[in-house]
């Protein structure tokens, strides 16, 4: 389910939007007045009744005009089935050893092709800002994906504050390296040259898509999601949506991301949700919507840029996207 | 020695089955997570992995405590094994391919090619592994089913070509197999490691 704020005729590039993407559009239209008659839109605190959601509960505005009607996962398997590798490369890894991780208090430097670097506390990078929720669909790499409320802050806004300047053309982004907290990062065998890093081009970063979140499910992340801070690209695999971010650099040059330093071939940069372009070693024709099941495996065909495809496939018009993967 | 063979025999078997069980209980309780299809076909592959390795240990074992006991239950662990490779990817098929896309990933993945290898290799040990096999094959029977050992290689890099960054537990597998292979070859001259050669040692 493709969701957009934009009326249909202010689009210039339906070219590369699938027919059915345009079929789910007008079913979704339905969705999204049905939601603004009941109140979406307006400050509240989330009812947390029925779920046993850890964290401390956000307030929030709803943004259906950024948010899908699909199913959501369940909490339970959002915080319990997490790559997040600086814990273990087991799913179950980041939930049992991320309490080691201490995430207060929480600064983050800023660096680079701006002109108010500095190190913020967390407070200051996003007390100013009112938060919002968005439901993105989260296809991981490994070909299975979950549908996730995320609480949060438009990248875009945040980063404005920085003052990126002219020769800002990409944004790094650092995970925390403590081998102390952080026990895979004591691994010997691990071919992570840590800490774990990530990277945007200032108009992915600058899409408002792009999604800084600091909660899930109505309540700050918990440390297995990427407390307190982790970034949210809906159209891109899950690696590209860094967690525990310590460090925010606007550079010149295309950065080096962790993946694509270990595995080339297998990890791009841009790392766009494409069916077309297999990993070596896996298909990601398909993908498996988590909770799957055993007799009933909910496989659902992969759409290109994970369906979001009216918000970003402008920032790639003209590029090789088999050569730019 | 004279301990009993059926008890052990017995044992051996319970203990086999407890991979299998476990996963059973897993699915039955629906303590498997949200993705059960990719944990149920990673387990049955490690335990197949670990079946392997204890087959291979069995010879060792038999020569370290000098009882042949353990050669005894040899065929029903390697049987084992093989059975847990043959639901290994009976559940790949299953849970992760549904059956699609079957000629490039067993064409074009090269993790995949080499578990295939490995279960083609294995096929001709399970189905060669009666008494009566035995007998007819003679003196080419182990030569034949020294197979095992390019089979256990090939699992191995069928699990080190899945590898994404960490590659701790599969360095502590490959040494294991490493060890056992190695502990032969002095034994038995290195020529004992070569399959399907029946040329005489020395």
């Amino acid at each position: 389910m493709l969701i957009k704020k934009r009326p249909s005729w202010a689009l210039s590039h339906s070219d590369v939007t699938p027919e059915s993407v345009y079929l789910d559009r007008r079913r979704f239209m339905g969705g999204m007045v049905a939601a603004a008659l009941a109140g979406a839109g307006v400050p509240r605190l989330v009812d947390a009744a029925a779920l046993p959601i850890q964290g401390e509960p956000l307030e929030f505005t709803a943004m259906p005009g950024f948010s899908t009607d699909e199913e959501k996962t369940p909490y339970d398997d959002v915080t319990r089935y997490n790559n997040f590798y600086e814990f273990g490369t087991g799913k179950g890894d980041p939930a049992q050893y991320a309490d080691e991780m201490s995430v207060d208090p929480w600064s983050v430097v800023v660096e680079g092709e701006c002109d108010k670097p500095g190190t913020y506390a967390l407070e200051d990078l996003v007390r100013p800002h009112d938060y919002q929720e968005r439901i993105y669909r989260l296809r991981c790499v490994e070909a299975w994906s979950m549908v996730i409320p995320w609480i949060g802050i438009p990248l875009a806004d945040m980063l404005k504050r920085f003052e990126p300047n002219s020769r800002a053309k990409y944004v790094y982004f650092e995970t925390l390296h403590d081998p102390d907290q952080m026990r895979a990062q004591r691994s010997l065998f691990s071919t992570i040259d840590w800490p774990y890093q990530e990277g945007l081009r200032m108009d992915e970063a600058m899409n408002e898509l792009s999604f800084m979140a600091v909660g899930l499910y109505g309540k700050t992340l918990p440390k297995q999601n990427g407390a307190p801070m982790r970034l949210v690209v809906p159209w891109k695999y899950g690696f590209k949506s860094i967690k525990s971010i310590v460090k925010i650099r606007f550079q010149e040059e295309r950065p080096k991301t962790t993946w694509e330093m270990i595995a080339p071939q297998e990890y791009g940069f841009y790392a766009n949700v494409n069916p077309e372009v297999d990993h070596p070693r896996w298909s990601q024709k398909r993908e498996r919507r988590l909770p799957s099941g055993l007799l009933s495996p909910n496989w659902m065909e992969t759409r290109k840029f994970n369906g979001y495809g009216e918000q970003v496939a402008h920032l790639y018009k003209g590029m090789d996207l088999t050569k730019y993967y | 020695m004279t301990i009993s063979m059926l008890p052990f025999r017995i044992l051996v078997f319970l203990l086999s089955c407890v991979p299998l069980a476990l996963l059973v209980l897993d699915i039955a309780t629906g303590s498997l997570g949200p993705d059960p299809g990719q944990t149920v076909t990673e387990t049955l592959g490690l335990s197949a992995l670990q079946l392997l390795i204890v087959t291979l240990l069995m010879t060792p074992l038999a020569r370290w405590t000098h009882w042949a006991g353990w050669i005894k239950v040899r065929r029903m662990v390697g049987l084992f094994a093989f059975f847990y490779a043959m639901l290994h990817l009976m559940a790949f098929l299953q849970f992760i391919l549904g059956w699609t896309d079957l000629w490039a990933t067993f064409t074009k993945r090269p993790y995949i090619i080499f578990g295939s290898l490995a279960f083609l290799l294995l096929i001709p040990l399970a189905a060669t592994s009666t008494k009566a096999m035995m007998r007819r094959l003679g003196r080419r029977w182990k030569p034949l089913h020294r197979l095992i050992y390019p089979a256990v290689a090939l699992v191995w890099l069928h699990f080190i070509f899945q590898a994404r960054s960490d590659i701790t537990e599969m360095v502590i597998y490959g040494l294991v197999v490493v060890c056992l292979l190695a502990i032969r070859g002095y034994w038995f001259g290195w020529h004992s490691l070569v399959p399907l050669s029946t040329a005489k040692r020395g």
